[in-house]
């Protein structure tokens, strides 16, 4: 696919599952294999220092250099906010792989986005567990309180007409302890009411630390206390 | 007595567990020092299979069969450690890596020199980006400590540790999307055979093992296979980690000895639904277990008799629907995780998922007819067994547990009901 300079019509960028057919069929004749770039030589790319080091640091971590594919858009989708296209050449230069590789890799993942998001991620958990536990109404009340759309929010996502918040209705997020809960930049809290969702978005417009004391971090086990341990384990410790 | 049994969980909110201090305080590390030293890797795989114990992440293989189907010999071997947690309900896994982190990398090193594996990859699931980072600190305090790196503990093997951020997808649970996925590619699963234990990561001899079956090792090397059988049932021995979840009053992980009953679990230890409600149905392990209904409740938990009801035990996820819950719309809920997770490489899962969401949508609106109740069960059938992975399956056997047990829930929302009703 061919990103250069927009030549992507915006209308186009959107998942493919919400395109009209005749937007399908313009895609479509956009992609011109013909037109595939290949790998792209590193003196021809600006590549940042830093996002260099990061990758080439990752590449060394693997006995395979491609295994650095994901770390790379990771660190792609922290430096500019999500993979751009840029970005993807910058990454694709210094593996030595095509762009076209990576975009296709950053496509398949939920958490990478390839189009433009809100810079606060708000992940809503709206699972099982959660649903039975308030998650619709949870979601509604991000939202509102970020302004993003609910019924984009519940299916790929939604960014604030601000552009500081990115809202998506989540597949289970593994934290149905505290339930219903949310990821916010890639930090768990739970249970969450509708005031903890106006209270944590307030918390991000101001820089405050948000909702401290529903952080999962400070959860202790379900069980309580420690209990006395069970003498077949009592035994073999005291040896 | 307490009706939990802490043996993973022994200490769990000490402060400074995730610590490599206070984690060998108490007696962590150990383990790894005897296989080290004086137990021969031969010795180690023999003492894993003798121990019985069962994968705890969803399938529940022999964790010693697998290891040993690896071959012996000199080659690039790996190791995975599957922390990608996915299974709708389950978060044991989060809690064991979050609070006590040296647990996990102990039995990792352990599980590495048995099978001679040069690489552990810890694969996390990049939703657990706080705990992937707690987990990336505790590495490297046990590479500094010579527990983990070129040279474990002067033994001369080499053993590196590498925690991998996954970026978001269920599939990459199953074990050969995990290992394409840490290949740097899209996760889609592998036609088997050939099984990573033969060629997995990299095309080498690969164990892929969960977490909490890891971090069962160190304390099976501590104590001996032969300890660990006094705990649980024949067919299913040890401890198990059950994150309970839904309708229950204290939701959250449970250590219980297997073989306990279900009832315990539900009501003793997470308090049961709220007041003046009952169990209506519940998922034993997992969204991609079967449901069981109030009176299976009294089931002892184990394997066997989980697969005996028709259901499993799966990853130990006990999810609590109570009356207050409709059926068609959890089963609606569950089929969408699935159609969201599929991941398309083959038709049964692709299309099946598709179209029952759609029908179930249909039976929620109150647009359905009779048949296509008969084409949700038929759809069903038609995946089971029918695709690359399990993924299909595991939305097909709760929906069709769901449709067979609570047959009268959706025939009430069918159309012919809504226009006698009007």
């Amino acid at each position: 696919m061919s990103f250069e300079d927009g030549a992507q019509p915006e209308h186009l960028m959107r998942p493919t599952d919400e395109l009209s057919a005749a937007q399908r069929r313009e895609l479509i004749a956009s992609m011109r294999p013909e037109d595939a770039e290949g790998v792209p030589e590193l003196h021809e790319v600006d590549v940042p220092p830093e996002l260099r080091e990061q990758i080439e640091e990752a590449m060394a971590r693997y006995p395979q250099l491609r295994s650095a594919a994901i770390p790379a858009l990771w660190a792609i989708q922290r430096r500019y906010g999500w993979c751009t296209p840029d970005g993807i050449r910058q990454a694709a230069a210094v593996m030595g792989v095509t762009p076209g590789y990576l975009q296709s890799v950053a496509s398949f993942y939920d958490l990478f986005a390839t189009v433009p998001i809100g810079r606060h991620k708000v992940l809503v958990c709206h699972n099982i567990s959660c649903w039975m536990n308030g998650a619709d109404d949870l979601l509604r009340s991000f939202c509102d309180a970020t302004g993003a759309d609910h019924h984009d929010a519940d299916h790929h996502g939604a960014t604030s007409p601000d552009g500081e918040f990115f809202v998506k209705g989540f597949e289970c997020l593994g934290a149905c302890d505290i339930a219903p809960m949310a990821s916010i930049d890639e930090a768990y809290y739970g249970p969450l009411s509708g005031e903890d969702a106006l209270a944590a978005v307030e918390a991000l417009r101001s820089g405050a630390e948000v909702l401290p004391e529903k952080a999962l971090s400070k959860r202790q086990a379900a069980g309580g206390p420690e209990p006395e341990p069970d003498p077949r384990i009592a035994e073999v410790e005291s040896r | 007595m307490s009706a939990e049994t802490r043996l993973l969980f022994r200490n769990i909110d000490e402060p400074g567990l995730a610590g490599i201090d206070t984690y060998r305080r108490l007696g962590g590390y150990r383990a790894l020092e005897r296989a080290t030293g004086e137990i021969e890797p031969g010795d180690l795989l023999e003492s894993l299979e003798g121990s019985g114990l069962r994968g705890r992440g969803g399938a529940g293989f022999s964790m010693g069969k697998k290891s040993s189907f690896l071959p012996r010999g000199e080659m690039e071997k790996y190791l995975c450690c599957n922390a990608d947690e996915s299974e709708p309900g389950t978060f044991k896994d989060r809690e064991l890596m979050q609070k006590n982190p040296h647990q996990l990398i102990e039995g990792c090193v352990i599980a590495a020199l048995a099978v001679g594996a040069t690489y552990a990859f810890i694969f996390i699931r990049g939703e657990y980006w706080e705990i992937a980072d707690l987990l990336d600190r505790a590495v490297a305090e046990a590479h500094e400590a010579g527990f983990a790196g070129s040279d474990v503990l002067g033994s001369g093997c080499r053993v590196e540790i590498v925690v991998h951020r996954g970026a978001g997808a269920y599939i990459c649970g199953e074990e050969t999307a995990l290992l394409d996925s840490l290949e740097g590619k899209r996760g889609n699963p592998r036609l088997k055979p050939p099984f990573p234990a033969i060629q997995g990561l990299y095309g080498g001899p690969t164990l892929i093992n969960n977490v909490e079956t890891l971090a069962n090792l160190p304390h099976i090397v501590n104590n001996g296979a032969e300890w660990f059988t006094q705990f649980g049932s024949e067919q299913s021995l040890g401890t198990k980690v059950v994150s309970v979840s839904g309708c229950v009053q204290r939701p959250g992980n449970y250590e219980i000895e297997l073989g306990i009953p279900a009832r315990e679990i539900v009501y003793g230890l997470a308090g049961g639904p709220p007041e003046g409600r009952r169990v209506k149905a519940w998922f034993p392990g997992g969204s991609s277990a079967p449901v069981l209904t109030e009176a299976e409740l009294d089931l002892p938990y184990t394997f066997e008799a989980m697969a005996e009801a028709g259901s499993m035990l799966g990853s130990g996820a006990i999810i609590v629907a109570d009356e207050t819950v409709s059926i068609p719309e959890l089963a609606l809920r569950t089929a969408r995780f699935y159609q969201h997770e599929s991941c398309g490489k083959c038709t049964p899962c692709r299309e099946g998922t598709n179209w029952t969401v759609k029908m179930l949508e249909r039976v929620a609106n109150r647009e359905a007819t009779p048949m296509d109740l008969e084409i949700i069960s038929s759809v069903q059938e038609n995946i089971i067994g029918n695709c690359l992975c399990v993924l299909g399956d595991a939305m097909a056997m709760p929906v069709g547990s769901m449709v067979a047990k609570f047959r009268s829930e959706f025939d009430e929302l069918l159309e012919r009901q809504a226009v006698l009703a009007a």
